[in-house]
């Protein structure tokens, strides 16, 4: 058994030049543990390994039981440059909410 | 109704894109005593210079007209003040256009204080050895390109214009949640180094500047995010007193949600490192920055914190870097992707056959692999479109593309439909350096009587 991001959390993208920045906030403070501990940022670097140069950095963010992962290298150049449809990467936050990870329970 | 001692700031704007309607019902029925419009996006200025360089008159937002007409006789008849970096690259050309408007709504004459300074771009040209943020290289790499060079400038300045009694304050480049902290540094006095009260107000405008994203914009999820009467959905204010409390609200009887949720998630939103966002005021820290609802639409922002402010602004220099070509075709049925595949094949070649190069090219099956990159577990969808799209110095070469592709109807694989229209659109890239405050001429000057 496995249970996605998507069950235990919300998302949103943002971009700066090249790095994007994708916030994971916990609906339920009880699972704030479980993600530090399963949402590492290896695990977030192999899922957008296809996407993404990196480094993957990690920032804990406890008061609003939530985590900031900034992605650098991650958005064609910039917004400016970039030749994706999604210039600003605001659909990554998707690609972050379907990362499986082992069941909690 | 709200207490006396609170100040009301408005958020009417959070892109020159955004709606128009919900400024002013902010104003009409949101009981503001100030209504900012931020409009200025990181390549916004760039453009209005080379719109500046082609007609002296121009250089502003062009939605400054529509917004100020829309806003200005509720604003002037309720004594509401417009905070706004719609001048772009021209805020003096702004402030005229603005006090016409107001005369050809029969509102009479009236001044409008005007923030210069934060273009800085006969400044920088001497200064070739600053070191871009983004690659290290010498800033003399670009200059020869250079279209813009704005520094990102504070509430200070901004509080300054407030301080003529202007009932408009107009910029160019100045920090988004500058614009929001500004109007709370002029009603209570708050000093530069006052930390607490700037941090409050920073976070409470880094919470307003995208509008709607703090009200169930860009948020909702079907049946996990519900967000009732999206369509209608209504901008936010911040509650500010005198001590820096704050909490953040939204225009009444309007669609949307404010809450722990949204908050949150426009409280992350372009961050980097939490405990260190740099703004031309200071540099706050955001761990341990409580949200807490206080009532239905209302949530209270406490305990932000903040250092002191950094010696340097960080300055955007805009410059042309060539075009960006593109074209789109579409193919659905049976063995779709596999035809869209070869189609991109072709056009490959036939850029290729007519000599044409690009730094960076790239091919997307839009329904498949546009958005997230391709891996091999999707199912093949039914149908796909073909986009490719180039970046290169020749206009000839990004033309191309989409030449090529909409050819396809014609000469490619079986069944292809809908190529759009040849794209080519000019790059203006940004990338930003780093200048000693000291070196910046940030100023007000009024324009028009007092």
């Amino acid at each position: 058994m496995s249970v996605r991001v998507y069950d235990l959390a919300h998302s949103r993208a943002g971009d700066k030049g090249n790095t994007s920045n994708i916030s994971v906030i916990c609906y339920d403070a009880r699972h704030w543990e479980f993600l530090e501990r399963e949402l590492t940022e290896a695990r977030v670097a192999e899922a957008f390994k296809h996407l993404a140069r990196g480094p993957v950095r990690r920032h804990p963010l406890r008061n609003l039981k939530a985590f900031n992962f900034v992605i650098e290298n991650a958005l064609g150049g910039g917004v400016t440059v970039s030749l994706a449809q999604d210039i600003h990467g605001k659909s990554y936050s998707n690609v972050m909410l379907a990362i499986e990870l082992p069941d909690p329970e | 109704m709200r207490s006396k001692d609170t100040v009301r700031v408005g958020s009417g704007a959070g892109t020159s894109d955004d709606r128009l309607v919900p400024a002013l019902e902010l104003a009409e029925r949101g009981d503001i005593d100030y209504l900012v419009f931020e409009c200025l996006a990181e390549r916004t200025v760039s453009r209005e210079n080379l719109s500046r360089s082609k007609n002296p008159d121009q250089g502003y937002s062009p939605s400054l007209h529509a917004r100020l007409r829309m806003v200005l006789p509720t604003c002037i008849a309720k004594g509401i003040r417009i905070v706004s970096n719609m001048g772009a690259a021209n805020p003096l050309g702004g402030a005229r256009a603005a006090r016409k408007e107001a005369v050809d709504l029969g509102l009479g004459d009236f001044a409008v204080a005007v923030v210069l300074g934060d273009d800085v771009s006969s400044l920088v040209r001497h200064k070739g050895e600053l070191r871009l943020i983004e690659n290290g290289e010498p800033l003399e790499s670009i200059l020869p390109k250079m279209i813009s060079a704005n520094a990102y400038l504070g509430a200070d300045v901004v509080c300054e214009a407030l301080n003529t009694g202007a009932p408009i304050v107009l910029s160019g480049r100045v920090a988004d949640p500058s614009l929001f902290l500004a109007p709370m540094m002029h009603e209570f006095g708050w000093a530069c180094d006052d930390l607490p009260r700037i941090a409050q107000g920073t976070a409470a405008g880094h919470l307003l500047e995208c509008t709607s994203s703090v009200t169930g914009g860009c948020f909702g999820w079907p049946g996990k995010k519900d967000v009732p009467d999206l369509a209608r959905n209504g901008f936010p204010f911040a509650d500010v007193k005198a001590d820096g409390s704050v909490v953040i609200g939204k225009t009444p009887d309007t669609g949307g949600r404010l809450d722990v949720m949204t908050c949150t998630e426009q409280l992350i939103y372009e961050i980097h490192d939490p405990t260190a966002y740099i703004t031309p005021d200071c540099v706050l820290d955001i761990t341990g920055i409580a949200l807490t609802q206080e009532a239905a639409d209302r949530v209270r922002v406490s305990n932000a914190q903040a250092r002191p402010a950094t010696p340097t602004y960080k300055v955007n220099v805009g410059y042309a870097d060539g075009y960006i070509g593109e074209g789109e075709v579409s193919y659905g049925g049976i063995d779709a992707v596999a035809r869209a595949q070869w189609a991109a094949e072709i056009v490959k070649e036939r850029l290729k056959l007519q000599g044409f190069g690009y730094e960076d090219f790239r091919v997307d099956l839009i329904g498949m692999s546009s958005l997230h990159g391709q891996v091999a577990t999707r199912p093949e969808p039914y149908e796909v479109r073909l986009r490719m799209a180039g970046r290169t110095h020749d206009r000839k070469a990004a033309h191309a593309i989409g030449f090529e592709v909409r050819a396809l109807h014609m000469h490619g694989p079986g069944g292809a439909g809908g190529a759009c229209e040849p794209r080519v659109r000019d790059v203006l890239a940004v990338k930003s350096v780093l200048l000693p405050k000291s070196m910046v001429n940030a100023q007000v000057v009024v324009e028009g009587k007092l």
